[in-house]
């Protein structure tokens, strides 16, 4: 479960990105809309502390999500436990080019298993086996920049999963791909055992969620049932 | 693969040069360095080099790879060769043009034949020693990694602002060509720490050995 409790950004500048905001996000897969600028990226990198909130604060309960933890319980607090919280809470970028660090598909999902095998024969092994689970082991080898945009968002995807975060946080995710991609990457967000925020302008994969938020003007304009949030946010760009 | 390897990257190839350990190639590249930069003479100079090629090539290189090295030293190196030989005489020119080339093709014949997850882990080996004085061996070694991979990085945003240049018609202008390749770089480094930071990577703990 995640929580903002008055969570609020300023920029330097004094521009307020995102005002006050208390949200309690519990269900499986949430998806938030809205405008370019809105506040949406600055509400997604709240949850895994990229952004630290300037008044306020965002807590990350990584309870196993059933029994009595789900809901009560002390949360990971995104400032004081960044470190943990970015063990539990996954990030996806837009951009997989940004993301991908190392110069071939295998070792840069090898980065991301450092911390837990120190041993280089068992970290190979368990990065082969996350390639494997994402239909990408054909491509262990290859150099990053020789796959095509799906498959490397998929690669991205795959590389912060290995790690088996609790929450995965994902970025206007579709936005670089073509249709095809767009199925296969929204396909297996859904799918996903994680808690699932996806930021998207894809407005068919938002509405696929299980609730939606839309951010209008760094406030949350309308949460709930994804159907009615994309009318709204349709109406809204309407009416302007 | 239509693109011919960029310098500082590893070239997928089953050759001597791949089967040794990192750390034997870094300690035979150190000791190549100081013999090359001992050596007197411009035909000491002249071996060195065939060395350094001979061993690009065992690296898997080829020729598109060997013009482009040559291509983008003669940069430097021809303004160079030109200096020494005006100051101290053409054999000067000669040793030190092709003692610098034979540097350059025997690193890249150790990047081309590395993998940069090996080369992480040996750098990290060779430096616990350092670790018990509380210094963290695995963010310099992930520095280490991280410059080799800007490298063909970067390569590739200069290409893209000379393209944009070209594409306004301003590709003879300097600052055109310039100006975004600065931005975009230091852009890209942002993302980049981004990503490291949503991946845990590097974070501001000591190694968690708890079960």
């Amino acid at each position: 479960m995640i929580s903002f409790n008055q969570a609020s950004v300023v920029a330097h500048d004094g521009a307020t990105i995102l005002h006050p905001v208390s949200l309690r996000l519990t269900e499986q897969r949430i998806s938030v809309i809205g405008a370019n600028g809105s506040g949406k990226s600055t509400l997604a990198r709240l949850i895994n502390g990229l952004v630290e909130p300037s008044s306020g604060s965002v807590t990350v309960h990584t309870g196993t999500g059933t029994g009595t933890d789900a809901g009560t319980g002390t949360g990971l607090d995104t400032v004081a436990d960044g470190a943990a919280v970015r063990r539990a809470v996954g990030f996806v970028f837009t951009d997989p080019s940004a993301q991908l660090i190392m110069p071939t598909v295998i070792e840069d999902v090898e980065l991301s298993l450092r911390r837990e095998h120190r041993d280089a024969g068992a970290r190979r092994a368990a990065a082969l086996a996350a390639l494997d689970r994402f239909g990408l082991a054909g491509f262990a080898e290859r150099s990053v920049h020789a796959l095509s945009g799906g498959q490397q968002q998929l690669l991205a995807i795959a590389t912060v999963l290995a790690t088996e975060p609790r929450i995965l946080i994902t970025d206007e995710p579709t936005t670089l791909l073509d249709l095809r991609n767009t199925g296969i990457i929204g396909d297996l967000l859904l799918s996903l055992p994680q808690q699932v925020v996806i930021v998207t302008h894809n407005l068919e994969l938002a509405a696929r969620a299980d609730r939606t938020l839309v951010v209008s003007d760094g406030r949350i304009a309308f949460d709930g049932e994804p159907a009615a949030a994309v009318a709204h946010y349709r109406e809204r760009v309407a009416a302007q | 693969m239509t693109a011919a390897a960029p310098l500082g990257a590893y070239v997928t190839h089953r050759g001597p040069l791949h089967a040794l350990r990192p750390g034997t190639k870094l300690l035979g590249l150190f000791a190549f360095s100081a013999a090359v930069l001992i050596a007197p003479g411009w035909i000491s100079a002249g071996v060195a080099l065939a060395i350094g090629a001979t061993l690009a090539f065992l690296a898997g290189l080829r020729g598109r790879d060997f013009w482009r090295v040559a291509r983008t030293f003669a940069l430097i190196g021809v303004p160079l060769f030109v200096f020494q030989t005006w100051s101290a005489g053409w054999e000067r020119g000669v040793e030190v043009i092709a003692d610098l080339l034979a540097l350059i093709l025997a690193a890249s014949a150790v990047t081309a034949s590395t993998r940069a997850s090996d080369m992480l882990d040996t750098v990290s080996w060779a430096l616990s020693p350092l670790a018990r004085l509380g210094v963290d061996t695995e963010r310099i070694a992930l520095t280490f990694s991280l410059t080799i991979r800007m490298i063909p990085a970067v390569q590739e945003l200069a290409r893209d602002a000379q393209q944009a240049a070209r594409a306004r018609g301003l590709e003879r202008s300097l600052r055109a060509r310039t100006v975004p390749l600065v931005l975009r770089t230091v852009s890209q480094a942002q993302l980049t720490g981004q990503a490291l930071a949503a991946r845990g990577i590097g974070d501001d703990e000591p190694q968690p050995r708890r079960g």
